[in-house]
């Protein structure tokens, strides 16, 4: 009998992205933001020029998953790791890849610095309001009220100060040349969140300087929550304090479509 | 290649560029500045990369990315800087990298002064950073020996995946006096099989100091101390002046060594048998040099610009076998020769109690001389 074939591949795992189980928790949105940044090396044949920095946090095994040259920074110095792989050698990708304690708490003067530099290199930001990895701590982004087990009573902005949204002052700096917020808590916002981060590549690639894509993430383990639950608190509790939307975008990435 | 007059900190400098240095980072401090300005204005001229980071923390970070490339990569700054980079060190350590960092130390605790001290030297010695790692750690006592130190800092550094640290003072980075720089290198061409540059036609290459399983990281453990002691048995360094004879011994590095050879050689004249034994690695120590010269020495007698930090390496080789004196002025404050002189003159006339704490005296004696 012949056999007719009726199925047709129309997803599966892109080559930049190795078969490794993740270690992420269930519902957690690192798998996805990966998997983004596998499709984009895809897309773009960049694999092999492509060297990771992983920061530390739960994405501290980022180069479990992803298949290119990696290297690991400490505790926030992922830009100014990148930044010497960038300058010695000037034609590959380098990107970070960086939790919000990482980016905006301890690594506050490297990122800042590298943007003012107009570092070349390509940072994707996680933010999910707290310290993922070391259990829920307050972290500079977490919301006015919010309850982390170190602040237990919730965030008293009085005595703890207010979230620092990096998208926004990451924006002001000159040599910013595409620093946007995304995310990541559902199927269309996951779409432009992919736009985005292969734009932010699209940037190094032109040469147009430091270019951040800022992913608000869920942690349902530490928000004590189910993954749906996680990402209906993003859209209903981060967006209001991180809106969504496009910061800073270089004239020169006009009429460039991905 | 003909003998200049120049200044150690831009000696030093141009000595790392001739020795095929293919990138540099750092960031102002006194009195290592001079280093950072010369290579801002050298390295662009070669078109070889030159940044000014915002802080010592970034600039080491910005070393740890570059050799991850396996390129030839150095900083440079002077203590309280150089505690900065503790945390970026350990990491170069722990990833097993060759780099090179210049330590133009001056006077502390603290913020201290920009006076020539000895102060880092545990810190320099011992590791400073976190973590199981040693370093390698040169001496220079002039301006020439600093540029030849600086070239063999990159070979040793390269030959063993090791951090290697030239320790200079505010002295050898100041001053000027005649030296000859080497020629011109060509760049290394080859690129290590560890080292990260893209993964082009071959599997992805992790360079990471995190090993989860403390099995692993007791395997890392052991290898970099099997390599430390591969150093410890090969890279010993030192030099020796009037020592045939000496009953006496002084051991001093960098400037305060050169100093004590200015006194050695005047009680020499004076017909004291007195000789110098100056350490150019102070990390692998020469302990085994030390251990050979306790038969014929009476005494020995430490010079440092600092507390008796090496005085504690010298006490482990001599093993209490002999009397070991120590003379040190502190906080930036050089000695002369003439008070190293005094010294050597107190210990060959006056008997040394063995067993006698060092310090107990020197320091009687320090302060009548100090406020």
């Amino acid at each position: 009998m012949e056999t007719v074939e009726t199925a047709k591949l129309v997803y599966s795992r892109p080559e930049s992205l190795t078969d490794a189980t993740m270690h992420y928790c269930p519902g957690c949105t690192h798998g996805v933001a990966h998997r983004l940044i596998a499709e984009v090396m895809d897309e773009m044949g960049i694999r092999e020029r492509t060297i990771g920095v992983a920061p530390v946090g739960c994405s501290v095994f980022a180069y479990y998953y992803l298949d290119c040259d990696f290297v690991e920074a400490a505790h926030g110095r992922a830009p100014a790791m990148a930044t010497g792989l960038k300058r010695v050698l000037p034609d590959r990708f380098v990107f970070t890849y960086q939790g919000d304690g990482d980016l905006a708490s301890i690594g506050m003067a490297e990122i800042m610095h590298a943007a003012g530099r107009g570092e070349n290199i390509t940072v994707i930001s996680t933010n999910t309001a707290q310290y993922g990895m070391t259990g829920g701590q307050m972290a500079p982004t977490t919301l006015p009220g919010q309850k982390t087990t170190s602040s237990p009573s919730g965030r008293d902005v009085e005595l703890m100060g207010y979230p620092l949204r990096m998208a926004e002052v990451l924006s002001n700096m000159e040599g910013s040349g595409y620093v946007v917020r995304r995310s990541l808590h559902n199927a269309a916002n996951i779409r432009k969140a992919k736009k985005a981060i292969r734009m932010a590549f699209e940037v190094q690639k032109r040469g147009l300087g430091f270019a951040m894509v800022e992913l608000l993430s869920t942690c349902p383990t530490n928000w004590g929550m189910s993954a749906v639950e996680s990402l209906k608190w993003v859209e209903e509790n981060m967006i209001p304090v991180y809106p969504l939307g496009d910061y800073k975008v270089t004239s020169a990435l006009d009429g460039i479509r991905v | 290649m003909a003998r200049e007059l120049l200044k150690g900190n831009e000696a030093m400098a141009e000595a790392a560029i001739r020795a095929g240095l293919e990138a540099y980072f750092g960031y102002p401090i006194t009195p290592q500045t001079e280093l950072l300005e010369w290579m801002s204005k050298r390295m662009p001229e070669l078109g070889r990369p030159f940044l000014q980071a915002e802080s010592e923390v970034a600039a080491i970070n910005m070393v740890y990315g570059a050799a991850c490339t396996g390129k030839r990569v150095m900083s440079s700054s002077s203590s309280p800087g150089v505690s900065l980079m503790m945390e970026g060190l350990s990491y170069i350590a722990g990833t097993e990298l060759p780099a090179v960092l210049i330590n133009v130390m001056r006077g502390g605790p603290g913020l201290g002064n920009i006076a020539p001290s000895q102060g880092d030297y545990n810190q320099m010695v011992r590791g400073g950073g976190h973590g199981d790692y040693h370093a390698i750690v040169l001496a220079p006592a002039s301006v020439q020996e600093a540029i030849d130190l600086v070239v063999l800092a990159f070979d040793l550094a390269e030959k063993y995946r090791s951090l290697t640290f030239v320790i200079a003072d505010g002295n050898i980075g100041q001053m000027m006096e005649p030296a000859e720089l080497p020629p011109m290198r060509p760049l290394k061409r080859t690129v290590p099989e560890w080292a990260v540059q893209g993964a082009i036609g071959r599997e992805r290459r992790v360079l990471s100091s995190i090993y989860i399983e403390p099995e692993d990281e007791e395997v890392v453990n052991i290898r970099l101390l099997e390599r430390w002691r591969e150093i410890e048995a090969n890279e010993v360094r030192f030099k020796e002046y009037f020592l045939e004879d000496a009953e006496i011994i002084v051991i001093g590095y960098g400037t305060a060594g050169r100093v004590a050879f200015s006194a050695v050689r005047t009680a020499r004249e004076q017909g004291i048998p007195v000789g110098l034994l100056r350490p150019i690695t102070v990390n692998p120590f020469p302990s085994g040099r030390i251990a050979e010269l306790i038969p014929q020495a009476r005494a020995f007698l430490v010079v440092e610009m600092s507390t008796g930090q090496m005085l504690e390496d010298v006490q482990r080789a001599v093993e209490g076998r002999v009397p070991v004196e120590f003379y040190g002025r502190l906080g930036g404050v050089v000695p002369y020769p003439d008070e190293i002189l005094n010294e050597i003159i107190r210990v060959a006339e006056e008997p040394i109690e063995l067993g006698v704490d060092p310090l107990d005296g020197w320091l009687k004696r320090l302060k009548a001389i100090t406020n």
